[in-house]
C-alpha cells in the first residue's frame, strides 16, 4: 500500500515539476499520434465521403469491411507493418523499422478504418435531399461535396478525435515496430509497460495519469458534440 | 395551355426498381404562370418536380427548357441554375440565416456586397431580416420554412419548384406563409410548379392545375376548369363537387359582398376590396330548386337555370344547371319526382349567401 501512495506521490512531483523525461516522452507521443491521425483524417475523410456519396455494386460489403477495420487489433497491425517493413521485407529498403516514421505509419493504419467509418457514417446520416438542395441552389459536384463535409464537421471532428484516441492508447504496433527506443522512440504506453516491467511505479503512475487526461479530454469533446442540437 | 410554354417535356418515361414511377407523354409549364400539381400520395408530383428541376435525368423521353433540349450533364447543370426547388424539409446546413440565404448566391461566385444586398432583399421579402443572424437551430418550424423560401428566392430564379411544403406547420403560420408566398408569386410574376395536396391551397395559389395519379397525367387545365368539369370519377373525387366560379367582387360593405360572374351578381359574404378578383365555390347540397320565385326568403341568391343535365347518383340527382354560369345542384328522387323535372325546363335556382365560400386570388 505504501509503495502505492509513495508512487502517486512521487508521480504528481514528476508532473508539477515537469520533469523533462516525462515531458519528452508525451510530446514525442502526441507528435506522432497526432501526424498518424493527420494521415488518417485525409484518407478516411476523403473515402469514407466517396463511399457514402456513391452507389455501387458491393456497397454494403465495403461498408462492413470498412467498419471491421475500425476494430482492427493493433498487434495485427503492428505484425504486419514489421513484416513489410523487416530488412528483407518489400519496404525494408526504406530502413524505417525501430523509428518514429515507423510508429507513425502503424498508428496511421490503425487510425485510418476508424476515422472512415465515422466519416462514413456522418455523411449517410445528412438528409439525402440536403445533397438535391444544395445541387439545386446551383452548386458543382465539388463545391456539394465541400459543403456536406462542412455540414458534418462536428461528427468528423468526433471521428478525428476517435481516431486520436485510439492511437495514443495503443501499445502492442507502437512497441513492435517502435522498438522502445529511449529518446527517440518511446511513447506513453510503451513507456508505462517499461517502467511497470521494471518496478519504477511512479514514473509509470504519473505517464497513465497523463494518458488518463488524454482520454477525458477526447472523451469530453466527444460528448459535447454529441449532445448538440440539430437545426431543422 | 394559355401562354407558351416555359418548360415542356415529351414522352417521359421514369422506373424504379422495375416499377413504372412517371409515365407522362406530354406535359407543359407554362410561362409565368402557376401551376399546382395535385394528386395522392406516391402519384409522382415529388418526382416530377426533381425531374424538372434538373436533378433527375429521365430514362426515356425529353425535357426542354424553354424550347431548347436539356440532354447532357451541362444541360442539367445549366437547367438548374435557373430554377430553385423548395423541399418539404427547410433542409437548413448548421449556420446563421444570412449564410443559409447566401448559399446559392456563393455557389454563383457573387461579390460580398452584391450577396448582401439580394440575401437582405429575399429576407425582407419573407419578414424576416431581424432573423439575419439566428442560428438555423434555433428556428422555429414556420421561420425555417421561411427561411428556406428566402433562399430559394435570393438567385432570382426563372422558375420555382415547390413540394408541399406547408404540412408541418401549425395552422396561423401556414396562413400567414401562404398569404406571403402568394403575393410574392404574384409580384415577381415567376413561373410556379407547387405540388400540392390541399384543395384549399390549390384554389388560393394555382392558375393552372395538373392531376397525377399513379405517375400518370389524368387531367390538365385551369384550376376553374379543373374543378368545375372533373373529366374523371377519379378527378371529381379528389378535387370535390363544387362549382366554382371565377369572379370579381363589384361592392362590398360590412361584409356583405357582391361578385360579378359573367355578366350575373351572386351575394356572399366575406373581406375584400372592390375590384378584386376571387373564386365563390359553393356546395351542391346547399342549391335549392323551385318551380317558381318564393316571395319571402332568406336567400340571398335566386336564379333563373336552365336544367341542362340529370345525372342519377344512387339515392339522389345531380343537376347540371345553366343560369349564365354553370352550377351544380343535389336534389332528392322524391323532390325531383315533385317538382317533375325534365332535362331542358327552366326553374329557379337559390343559394344563400353565407354557403358561398369566396377565396380571393390576385388583388
Amino acid at each position: 500500500m505504501e509503495l502505492i501512495i509513495q508512487g502517486i506521490i512521487k508521480a504528481f512531483e514528476l508532473l508539477v515539476t515537469f520533469d523533462p523525461e516525462v515531458l519528452g516522452i508525451t510530446w514525442l507521443s502526441l507528435k506522432i499520434s497526432g501526424t498518424a491521425t493527420l494521415i488518417s483524417l485525409f484518407i478516411g475523410v476523403s473515402i469514407g465521403t466517396a463511399v457514402a456519396l456513391n452507389n455501387f455494386f458491393g456497397k454494403k460489403i465495403v461498408i462492413s469491411i470498412i467498419n471491421t477495420g475500425m476494430g482492427l487489433p493493433p498487434v495485427v497491425v503492428g505484425l504486419f507493418v514489421t513484416i513489410f517493413i523487416w530488412r528483407n521485407g518489400p519496404f525494408g529498403f526504406l530502413e524505417i523499422l525501430y523509428t518514429p516514421t515507423a510508429i507513425i505509419v502503424a498508428q496511421a493504419i490503425i487510425a485510418t478504418p476508424i476515422v472512415m467509418g465515422i466519416s462514413l457514417a456522418s455523411i449517410q446520416n445528412l438528409s439525402p435531399n440536403l445533397r438535391l438542395q444544395i445541387l439545386s441552389l446551383g452548386a458543382s459536384r465539388l463545391q456539394m461535396v465541400w459543403v456536406l463535409i462542412k455540414e458534418a464537421k462536428l461528427p468528423l471532428l468526433a471521428a478525428v478525435m476517435a481516431g486520436f484516441g485510439g492511437v495514443i492508447s495503443e501499445v502492442g504496433a507502437s512497441i513492435m515496430v517502435g522498438g522502445n527506443i529511449r529518446g527517440y522512440s518511446r511513447v506513453l504506453t510503451t513507456a508505462t509497460v517499461m517502467e511497470t516491467g521494471k518496478g519504477n511505479f511512479d514514473i509509470a503512475i504519473a505517464l497513465s495519469i497523463i494518458l488518463l487526461l488524454l482520454a477525458f479530454l477526447v472523451n469530453y469533446l466527444l460528448t459535447l458534440i454529441q449532445q448538440r442540437q440539430h437545426p431543422r | 395551355m394559355i401562354s407558351k410554354p416555359f418548360m415542356h417535356a415529351e414522352n417521359i418515361i421514369l422506373k424504379r426498381g422495375g416499377v413504372t414511377v412517371l409515365d407522362i407523354p406530354q406535359f407543359y409549364v407554362p410561362q409565368s404562370r402557376i401551376l399546382a400539381l395535385i394528386g395522392p400520395n406516391g402519384a409522382g408530383k415529388s418526382t416530377l418536380l426533381l425531374m424538372l428541376a434538373g436533378l433527375l435525368k429521365p430514362e426515356q423521353g425529353k425535357i426542354f427548357f424553354q424550347e431548347t433540349p436539356v440532354e447532357t450533364r451541362a444541360d442539367l447543370a445549366m437547367l438548374r441554375r435557373h430554377v430553385s426547388v423548395v423541399f418539404q424539409e427547410p433542409l437548413l446546413l448548421n449556420s446563421n440565416v444570412f449564410e443559409n440565404v447566401a448559399l446559392g448566391l456563393k455557389f454563383r461566385s457573387m461579390s460580398k456586397a452584391a450577396i448582401k444586398n439580394r440575401v437582405q432583399k429575399a429576407l425582407d421579402y419573407f419578414g424576416i431580416r431581424h432573423l439575419e443572424k439566428r442560428s438555423a437551430r434555433a428556428l422555429s418550424g414556420g421561420e425555417a420554412k421561411r427561411v428556406s423560401l428566402a433562399r430559394a428566392f435570393a438567385i432570382e430564379p426563372q422558375m420555382l419548384l415547390l413540394d408541399e411544403a406547408f404540412n408541418s406547420l401549425d395552422p396561423p403560420s401556414r396562413e400567414t406563409i401562404i398569404e406571403d408566398l402568394k403575393q410574392i408569386l404574384e409580384e415577381t410574376k415567376i413561373t410556379a410548379v407547387l405540388a400540392l395536396h390541399d384543395r384549399e391551397e390549390t384554389l388560393r395559389l394555382a392558375q393552372d392545375v395538373t392531376v397525377m395519379n399513379s405517375g400518370k397525367v389524368v387531367q390538365s387545365g385551369t384550376t376553374t376548369e379543373i374543378f368545375n368539369r372533373p373529366d374523371s370519377e377519379f378527378v371529381a373525387g379528389f378535387v370535390g363537387t363544387e362549382t366554382i366560379l371565377d369572379g370579381t367582387v363589384s361592392a362590398c360593405s360590412n361584409g356583405n359582398l357582391i361578385v360579378s360572374v359573367q355578366n350575373k351578381e351572386i351575394e356572399a359574404i366575406g373581406q375584400c376590396s372592390i375590384g378584386q378578383k376571387v373564386l365563390c365555390c359553393l356546395r351542391p347540397e346547399n342549391v335549392i330548386i323551385s318551380r317558381e320565385i318564393q316571395d319571402k326568403t332568406s336567400s340571398r341568391n335566386v336564379l333563373e337555370a336552365r336544367i341542362t343535365k340529370v345525372i342519377r347518383q344512387g339515392f339522389f340527382n345531380k343537376l347540371i344547371l345553366d343560369c349564365g354560369f354553370p352550377l351544380v345542384a343535389y336534389i332528392t328522387i322524391p323532390s325531383f319526382e315533385e317538382l317533375g323535372i325534365t332535362q331542358g325546363m327552366t326553374v329557379i335556382a337559390s343559394f344563400k349567401a353565407t354557403s358561398v365560400h369566396v377565396i380571393p386570388r390576385e388583388k
